[in-house]
């Protein structure tokens, strides 16, 4: 099958790459990208494991394919961090011990990462309304809800005290 | 959180460091099995069966072959013989020839999923494309899909070999009766003022880790194998593999990778032999992953189950006699967990009288697999309704009945030595004074349920190593893959031995060759026999350090303590040694310290938990929904309390999903019509509240830290508090999971219809 030559933002880089028309966007970040942070989980957009930001919109990658990349730009949780240094989110999902196995954080995390960027003062079900479509099944989610709800509080801190000086 | 009896001062046991592996988890560099490449790798894909039953005819694959792109092929007939046998592979007693025909068919399939064909390409869609080319001939069988169906007289027979004792040389489908007596149980029932009795389906699950299985095997022509896959016990998949592939043990090596969940449901091998199979036809590295479909149909879930339960109590509340029948399905081959479920299903009470017959019956299902305290959820769903059922006869509260009957130290087990010390009754009173049990549940169709779990606990075969570092810091190596937070756990237990910061020891899980051997992730053991390894290991690396301060100050051994993360001579005048300041004179006064230890764990301490929930009924749907949920449970002594906490949340999260909403729903082809997250509905983040835990620390006498297992009971009380929470919110007592919208709703129309009936024959 012949590739199609894509040209798309990923992590605030300009990137080209060679896709077939029928890999989806998962496994082009996964296969041909190198980037297996986003995880595969179903493939069929039912448990989040997936979850990229493209063009500002939460997506499940298994259910776009890597040619409808072109032009867009693309979050994956290898961006959350800023050289090197760990967002606040990433951050608070260690110290509330939001993770065991680990498979569906970088998931949790985009999607909590586009929430927060919505909607920087959810509340608890705001918070689980929009985490709804990330499966775990290690942790029952306590800590997980716990973790957005700080990184929330904290980052409206930040913003306060950046506003007041 | 109730107090700990736990003696100690302890410096980083006890405290909430950030995990070692953290960072690479948040930021997507930690590396899963299905993560891994090399160079030149193809991709493996599995043909399987869409018949729940049928002989193979044929299977032709030289239309599959001629596909460009695909460069092996491989079926049973690739597969050495196995012999009809029960051998002992690590820790478990398997049947080689049964686990060979679950790799590879060989003459039948036995369930919808059942592997027959795998392929090797050079990308994952042309092993797709390859395995609709392959010809298979079927002569399809009727389909045995319920333990009721199998043990018909005249049921069709699945495997021609199986035999039971009982049934001596008769062809049949029930593959073992265990059976448990104590006392007189007719007696027992004599002595009761209120029997009851009921009869208790539960539907097969699944573990439901978000990670599909997954391999990428390389053989090389030296005839060595190594293996990297997402698994909870790299020895296991070692000596599994070697079984199916005819080869010796050590000539595979097993990596094993980050694992995204596992339950119980990696503790086997599926793909592992197939990919070093075509990684030594093609000469190539092979990576297989399964789609989530597979996963379902034809990894290994947990028992569909029929439990009937009988038992008496005298109306002052003490419980009598127990008659208890209970049937679970094995899938494909023998092997359900009903007698671990016998050994669990009265094990909290002291009760004189008891039978309990069990019977491990195959259909054409999945071979199960362990699923969290494999046995005792579906036997927990039975007994701890009948005993809410009890409970409300005799007009006691379901906690005080439970501590009235609840066993502590010096009772008898159902099997084995008597109990020494739990933490069943603190668990039961961690519930009863917690914020939960205390507040007031208002409103229509509300209700609070409660139940308690038990789960035996694993020992079992662990190593590890505790390396010094020229600097002073040290590594702790062990074979236990980490599936819930366990490495951190391990580096503070070092840490604490040897007074050293946590973030100065860094906790690894090897593979095969480089750390000896070690038993399985699973069994809620690691903390408590890898944790005892860690243990002497750092002791033992302590004593290797009083033995070289003691030559560099010309004193006897005994001369020299450690202390506080010190080296201290005994008396005075010589001021104390640091390990960093030790650590450069290690060359000169024998070379480098490593501590080692190896253990078969004795001592471990059972686990019990005891959970609460609140539910709202929607008395027009059925539907359910968890309001309010609170866990107490024994952990001995929490090395790390928020994965402690985590491992409690976790079990009780899946427990509400298998009370709820989880089920395999088979047509009555045999075929699973749900194998996908939409229809095998688990609980998401809008489902459940927060879940409140109680940690109670009862400390194990058998492990030097008081370590209890906890990962497993947390599952069990779960599906039978909600069933004793709908009681009381709707008056209906539910026999059968899931307690699915429909099931409830037809429940409750048949309850209103015959109450208004009652009501209106008044």
């Amino acid at each position: 099958m012949k590739k199609t030559l894509v040209e798309a933002t990923i992590n605030g880089e300009t990137v080209e790459f060679l896709c077939e028309p029928r890999q989806s966007l998962l496994e082009t970040l996964r296969d041909v990208l190198e980037l297996t942070g986003s995880k595969e989980g179903c493939l069929t957009g039912d448990c989040g494991a997936c979850t990229v930001i493209v063009d500002g919109r939460a997506v499940d990658s298994c259910l776009m394919l890597g040619v409808e990349a072109q032009g867009k730009t693309i979050s994956t949780v290898e961006g959350l961090a800023t050289q090197g240094v760990l967002s606040v989110l990433q951050n608070k999902f260690l110290e509330h011990a939001s993770l065991q196995c680990g498979i569906c954080t970088p998931g949790f995390l985009i999607s909590a990462k586009s929430l927060l960027d919505r909607n920087p003062k959810p509340t608890e079900p705001e918070v689980r309304y929009a985490l709804a479509g990330n499966l775990c099944r290690c942790t029952g989610y306590d800590k997980i809800v716990k973790a957005v709800l700080d990184a929330a509080a904290d980052i409206r801190g930040q913003d306060k005290s950046k506003s007041a000086a | 959180m109730a107090a700990s009896t736990t003696t100690g001062n302890f410096k980083v046991i006890g405290t909430r460091p950030i995990r070692h592996d953290g960072v690479d988890k948040v930021t997507g560099r930690a590396k899963y099995g299905a993560d891994y490449t090399f160079p030149g790798m193809l991709h493996g894909k599995v043909l399987r069966s869409p018949h729940a039953h049928a002989n193979i005819k044929s299977i032709n694959i030289d239309k599959a072959l001629k596909l460009p792109g695909v460069k092996a092929i491989v079926t049973g007939k690739d597969l050495p013989k196995a012999e009809n046998k029960l051998e002992q592979a690590g820790e478990m007693t398997i049947n080689p020839m049964y686990l060979s025909m679950n790799i590879l068919a060989h003459d039948k399939v036995l369930y919808d999923g059942h592997a027959i064909a795998a392929v090797a390409a050079t990308s994952p869609h042309i092993a797709e494309e390859a395995l609709r080319l392959i010809e298979v001939e079927y002569e399809v069988l009727h389909p045995v899909m319920t333990v009721d169906v199998a043990t018909k007289p005249g049921a069709p027979i699945l495997l021609k070999d199986l035999r039971n004792k009982e049934e001596g040389d008769k062809e049949t489908n029930v593959a073992q009766h265990y059976q448990f007596k104590r006392g007189d149980v007719a007696a027992g029932f004599k002595a009761a003022d209120y029997v009851i009795e009921r009869e208790f389906n539960t539907a097969m699950v699944h573990q439901g880790y978000i990670e599909p299985h997954n391999a990428v095997g390389i053989y090389n022509s030296d005839g060595q194998a190594t293996i990297y896959c997402s698994t909870q016990g790299a020895f296991d998949v070692r000596s599994l593999s070697a079984q199916v592939l005819g080869m010796p043990v050590g000539h595979i090596k097993v990596v094993p990778a980050e694992i995204g969940g596992g339950f119980g449901g990696k503790t086997t091998i599926y793909l592992e032999p197939l990919s070093v199979l075509l990684s030594k036809k093609t000469g190539a590295p092979v990576k297989l992953v399964m789609s989530r479909s597979e996963v379902l149909r034809a990894s290994g879930p947990t028992s569909g189950s029929k439990i009937k339960v009988k038992m008496g109590a005298t109306k002052d509340g003490r419980l009598v006699a127990a008659e208890i029948w209970m049937a679970y399905e094995a899938g494909a081959f023998p092997g359900s967990p009903v007698g671990a479920g016998a050994m669990c299903i009265i094990a909290p009470y002291t009760i004189e009288h008891f039978q309990i017959d069990a019977y491990d019956v195959v259909v054409n299902r999945p071979k199960t697999a362990a699923y969290r305290a494999p046995g005792a959820t579906n036997a927990a769903f039975a007994s701890e309704t009948i005993i809410d059922e009890l409970a409300e006869k005799c007009g006691i509260d379901p906690i005080d009945f439970r501590l009235m009957n609840a066993v502590k130290e010096g009772d008898a087990q159902v099997v084995g030595p008597p109990f020494k010390r739990i933490g069943l009754i603190q668990t039961l009173e961690g519930v009863k004074n917690s914020p939960h049990y205390k507040s007031k549940l208002t409103g229509k169709f509300r209700g609070r349920g409660v139940a308690s779990g038990f789960w035996f606990n694993a020992g079992m075969q662990s190593s590890a190593t505790v390396n010094i570092h020229a600097d002073g810091t040290a590594s702790v190596v062990t074979g236990s893959p980490d599936i819930g937070g366990s490495r951190a756990s391990m580096a503070m237990i070092t840490a604490e031995v040897l007074g050293l910061d946590v973030t100065d020891v860094r906790p690894i899980t090897a593979d095969t060759d480089s750390i000896g051997h070690t038993d399985v992730t699973g069994g809620s053991r690691v903390t408590f026999a890898t944790g005892m390894a860690v243990y002497e290991a750092a002791k033992d690396a302590e004593r290797q350090l009083i033995e070289r301060a003691a030559k560099v100050w010309e004193k006897k051994p005994d001369e020299v303590e450690f202390r506080d993360g010190k080296l201290h001579a005994k008396g005075n005048g010589v001021p104390p040694m640091s390990i960093k300041q030790l650590a450069p004179r290690f060359p000169r006064t024998g070379g480098p310290i490593t501590g080692r230890a190896s253990v078969n764990a004795r001592g471990v301490g059972p686990g019990f938990a005891t959970t609460c929930v609140d539910v709202e009924v929607d008395p027009d749907t059925g539907k359910v929904q968890v309001l309010r949920c609170t866990i107490a449970q024994d952990a001995g002594k929490a090395i790390h309390p928020s994965y402690v906490e985590g491992q409690m949340q976790g079990g009780t999260a899946q427990g509400l999903g298998w009370a709820l909403n989880e089920e395999y729903f088979y047509d009555d082809k045999g075929t699973l019509r749900n194998s996908g997250f939409l229809d095998y509905r688990m609980p998401t983040c809008l489902d459940l509240p927060m879940i409140e835990t109680v940690v109670v620390e009862e400390a194990n006498p058998g492990h030097p830290l008081g370590v209890r297992g906890v990962g497993e009971v947390s599952i069990v009380p779960p599906p039978a508090a909600v069933a004793n929470a709908i009681f009381r919110a709707v008056g209906v007592r539910m026999t059968e999971t899931p307690m699915s919208p429909p099931k409830l709703l037809k429940a409750m129309l048949k309850h209103r219809s015959s109450t208004q009936h009652s009501a209106a024959a008044d």
